[in-house]
């Protein structure tokens, strides 16, 4: 009953989405106030809602309501409680469903946070954002919907949830990624309110910079958090891939950057407003493509959990009325910005329009190796071809090095104009110590060299000594949004010696050992004691036995060969040894001949590193929100009403 | 310079050059990392290339995996079960998934012998993640990796 | 001079350019669009073994272990083989569909147990109901890879003479059923007759 509740309070906030997409906006066309403010109470109306039929499926995970089909296909009665609440975004529908309510969530809040606004323009922007959530409503309703009984034949127990769902990353993983994805929804919702509005001025790049940057930083955690758990649960100690449904979340990640630097330019100097705003579409159009190919099946991956051309075919239509409308509409109407603002070659306006280039490139180049496989066998007519990681290493970590370069020496590069001379003599110091360091850090530390470290060491010091000169520099105005900015720009440097260090140093071996046999690694002992039987709840294993001598430090490591006995499959469970400067990775591959066995021995130095960076760019994010101009505006538009 | 000008000429400059960066780069990656796909009967045929970097397919054929006992040498054949074959010579750390009977990807280089000398295998049913290489598997591949099927 | 200067736009000579972006996103549509509909429904495998008999084969019966099939079993009138285990969440799935097809529609199935514990397989049937004419115990894959099975469940259709004639990999649920299997087992000759009583 509760459930089928549930089903109607989804279908109620579907009716109320078409209100929301039509009221406000006629509203606001005809100057009618009331019209206008029926936005705000709709949007919370449409969450609360969908918040309803969230809490009555997930009451039929926790009670085990296996007549609900997709309960019953993702859960088990011996699930613990908590993957039970989670098991709801474990497959296609009830992801969906969270999706839906995360993009509620934001509509809410964009509603409730709107009254500094302009009314109309304010109630355009809920209008746009209630005609996306019909879309995904309306998909989730007619083509995924979690709540279908499965009657009359009622399982006496669930599926289970994958084991591997059955996991810290993956719980958090997926609704972060969505917070991300939809997020983005509100810039595009702005930026086809003003195009609407011909309003295009610093009003809807300061009002839609907030919500970019909270979106932006939950997609950087998102995609920071699926690598890690890449890294440790997949056995084989990569943590990038070049996988089409990663690229899915990469692509919208690189078009929100550019957006939150672009967006600053225009807030700040009112340059690049067009540009802008074809960057705010294209980050949410992108967000949409990473569905289409997620959920269609076009490119496969085993995060496509539910291929279905019928889902393909409306997530692509959908995608044609939105992003083919608003670019439309870009069409119609960008040519009426008028303002053209002067800025010279070497100032701040054009290193972010470098930053903005370079990103867009590596954008297109993502795009372009994620899809040409496809387009290539569409074009062919079936042959087939494959875009590898090397691919996108090639082209992309140049890009980033450029980007690096012109990073470190954003600081001191003003708004309108800087004198090349002073820039010049306040860098040199900073580029002769950042490669000095550079060179000697490797050698000291890791007594090794290689071109790509070097340039990784010297680029990230080169940002991090040139942003903490600034920081000291400006030390008595420090606001928060300069603090996110910083924070941000620290991680990316720490990212990117992470990566530089990890891909050039790390030592990865696969070798055959016998009991009792010790192997010699990079200066580490490593005896293998051989292996024992032990069973886990829904599992058998194999678990090796290692001792690791490191130094003067001596610890035990225990990989696994899992078998899980539900599905019956085969999951290799690595063994970690993590530290800040280096991961110990240690991997069972399979029984050979006699006592022994194929392991694989990883040493990864900094590899932590890369994470680290990724969520001090979300911080970052995060942390700019909290500047107090975003507090001012709202004070003082409220001290204007009641003037 | 005229302010109008200049601006045009900053936006004029900034698009060829990203243009031309996205070309070039697009361009000169593309020439060694993109492989063609082939199956066992292309192999077998002699139609496929050798000493190119490729992409091959098929089951492995049962009885057909070979250990080596010092090291971890390994060659099986893969094969399409109708009628056509080949052999794979690789060292290193089979998949979890790799079993005879099971569909499998490799990449690698056919010598002059015709052998396939791989520098990866990769399950087809990896239920785990798919490997990147593995992606866009149900193109290269016979398509088998987005059924929603279950494995053994 | 360092005022902004206000240059408005021709509308005329900028118009066309802001459309760059729209057509564009055309073409990758119109790409989209073909991928979807060329490679999109890749369900219907081509396989190894279509249009090929059905392989030699020897297995004990699910229900009575001592009784041992072969393939000339399966010949003398068009069946379905569905591959399939307790192990395997699909199965579950489009279990009831195969209960409706055999209860509407009179279409024998055969099922083949892949890589199953039989004391499952047997609670199984007896929990959900029992679609199948009978069982093929297939424990350790062998008819499985002769088949060039890649996983459960998947469902053959065979005619009189044994041959597999169409190949499900997959589920089978009322799509399938009404745009392929059914329309499949028409072509052979099968007059399914919808004892549609109580749905």
């Amino acid at each position: 009953m509760i459930v089928e509740v549930g089903h109607f309070a989804v279908g109620l906030a579907f009716a109320v989405c078409v209100l929301l997409s039509v009221l406000p906006m006629v509203g606001a066309a005809r100057g009618n106030e009331r019209l206008m403010a029926l936005g705000g109470n709709l949007s919370v109306a449409q969450f609360v809602l969908l918040l309803g039929g969230y809490l009555a499926l997930t009451y039929a995970f926790v009670t085990d309501d296996f007549s609900v089909a997709y309960v019953a296909s993702n859960s088990n009665s011996l699930l613990p409680t908590q993957y039970k609440i989670s098991a709801l975004w474990g497959a296609h529908e009830g992801s969906f469903l969270l999706w839906t309510l995360i993009m509620g969530a934001w509509v809410m809040a964009v509603a409730l946070r709107s009254g500094d606004l302009e009314r109309a323009f304010a109630a355009r922007t809920l209008s746009i954002l209630g005609f996306i959530q019909l879309g995904f409503l309306a998909f989730l309703l007619f083509l995924s919907n979690p709540f279908e009984r499965a009657l009359p034949l009622v399982p006496v127990d669930g599926a289970d949830l994958n084991p591997l769902l059955q996991d810290f990353g993956l719980i958090v993983h997926p609704p972060l990624l969505y917070m991300g994805y939809v997020g983005f929804s509100v810039a595009f919702a702005f930026a086809i309110s003003a195009l609407l509005s011909g309003r295009m001025d610093a009003t809807w790049a300061r009002a839609s910079r907030p919500w970019t940057n909270l979106a932006w930083a939950f997609l950087t955690a998102g995609i920071a958090l699926g690598s890690w758990w890449a890294y440790y649960e997949l056995g084989w100690g990569g943590w990038w891939f070049w996988d089409p449904v990663e690229n899915a979340s990469f692509m919208p990640w690189l078009a929100g950057t550019a957006l939150i630097h672009s967006l600053s330019v225009s807030e700040k100097r009112g340059a690049f407003r067009s540009w802008t705003l074809l960057l705010a579409i294209a980050a949410f159009s992108l967000s949409l493509l990473g569905a289409f190919i997620v959920r269609s099946g076009i490119l496969t991956s085993v995060h496509a959990f539910a291929v279905d051309p019928e889902r393909g075919v409306y997530i692509l239509a959908w995608l044609g009325v939105s992003v083919g409308g608003a670019l439309t509409l870009y069409g119609m109407r960008a040519h009426t910005i008028a303002a053209r603002i002067r800025y010279d070659w070497l100032s701040r306006e054009t290193f972010l329009l470098v930053n903005n280039l370079l990103l867009v490139v590596s954008l297109a180049v993502v795009f372009y190796g994620t899809l040409y496989p496809v387009a290539y066998e569409a074009l062919t007519g079936g042959e087939k071809t494959s875009v590898g990681p090397p691919f996108f290493n090639f082209a992309f970590v140049p890009l980033m090095l450029i980007l690096a370069l012109f990073l470190g020496a954003a600081p001191f590069v003003r708004w309108k104009k800087t004198q090349a001379s002073s820039l010049v003599s306040k860098l040199w110091p900073i580029a002769l110590a950042a490669v000095a360091l550079g060179v000697i850090l490797p050698l000291v530390l890791l007594s090794e060299l290689s071109i790509g470290v070097v340039l990784a060491i010297s680029l990230g010091l080169w940002i991090v000594l040139s942003h903490s000169l600034d920081l000291w520099r400006r030390r008595r105005s420090l606001t928060a949004s300069y603090w996110g900015m910083w924070v941000a720009h620290i991680g990316f440097a720490i990212s990117m010696v992470g990566i530089g260090v990890t891909s050039g140093f790390s030592i990865e071996k696969d070798v055959r050992m016998v009991a009792g046999q010790t192997l010699t690694v990079a200066d580490r002992q490593i005896l293998f004691n051989g292996v024992s039987e032990v069973s886990g709840p829904n599992y058998v294993a194999q678990r090796g036995s290692f001792v690791i001598t490191e130094g003067s430090n001596d610890y035990a490591l225990y990989p696994e060969k899992r078998r899980y006995l539900a599905r019956g499959s085969v999951m290799t469970e690595a063994a970690i040894e993590p530290g800040l400067m280096r991961d110990l990775y240690l991997s069972l591959g399979e029984p050979l001949a006699g006592d022994s066995w194929a392991v694989r021995v990883h040493i990864k130095p900094l590899v932590r590193w890369v994470w680290l960076g990724a969520l001090l760019m979300a911080l970052g994010g995060g942390w700019a929100l909290l500047d107090r101009r975003y507090k001012r505006l709202r004070v003082r538009s409220s001290a204007a009403a009641t003037a | 310079m005229n302010p109008k000008r200049r601006a045009r000429l900053q936006a004029v400059t900034f698009i060829l050059l990203g243009a031309a960066l996205t070309v070039g780069l697009v361009l000169f990656a593309v020439r060694e990392n993109i492989n063609m796909f082939y199956e066992p009967a292309r192999i077998a045929s002699g139609e496929a290339p050798t000493d190119t970097r490729i992409r091959a397919g098929g089951m492995v054929l049962d009885g057909s995996v070979e250990r080596s006992d010092e090291s971890l040498a390994v060659s099986f054949v893969l094969t399409d079960h109708a009628g056509s074959d080949f052999t794979v010579y690789y060292s290193g750390i089979l998949p979890d998934l790799f079993r005879e009977g099971q569909g499998i990807l490799v990449q690698g280089q056919l010598d002059s012998n015709r052998h396939f000398q791989a520098e990866e295998v990769l399950a087809k049913h990896d239920e785990n993640y798919m490997p990147p290489e593995l992606a866009g598997m149900a193109m290269q591949g016979d398509g088998s990796a987005d059924t929603g099927a279950d494995l053994p | 001079m360092n005022e902004p200067t206000t240059a408005p736009n021709s509308a005329t000579k900028g118009g066309l350019a802001r459309f760059v972006p729209l057509a564009l996103f055309a073409g990758f549509a119109v790409i989209g669009v073909v991928g979807l509909f060329v490679l999109g429904d890749r369900h219907e495998l081509p396989s190894a073994l279509l249009n090929k008999s059905f392989p030699e084969f020897s297995a004990p019966l699910l229900m009575d272990e001592s009784s041992v099939m072969s393939r000339e079993d399966l010949i003398g009138e068009p069946l379905l083989v569905n591959v399939w285990a307790t192990w395997c969440p699909t199965c579950k799935a489009e279990h009831a569909e195969l209960l409706r097809i055999t209860q509407d529609y009179g279409v024998p199935i055969v099922g083949l147990n892949y890589k199953d514990d039989p004391r499952a397989a047997r609670a199984f049937l007896a929990r959900y109901g029992n679609p199948f004419r009978y069982n093929l115990v297939d424990a350790d894959g062998q008819i499985g890879v002769d088949l060039g099975v890649y996983g459960a469940p998947e469902t053959f259709l065979l005619d009189a003479n044994g041959t597999i004639v169409y190949k499900r990999v997959g589920d089978v649920n009322p799509r399938i059923w009404r745009d392929e299997l059914a329309p499949a087992l028409k072509a052979l000759g099968v007059e399914l007759q919808a004892n549609t009583g109580a749905g």
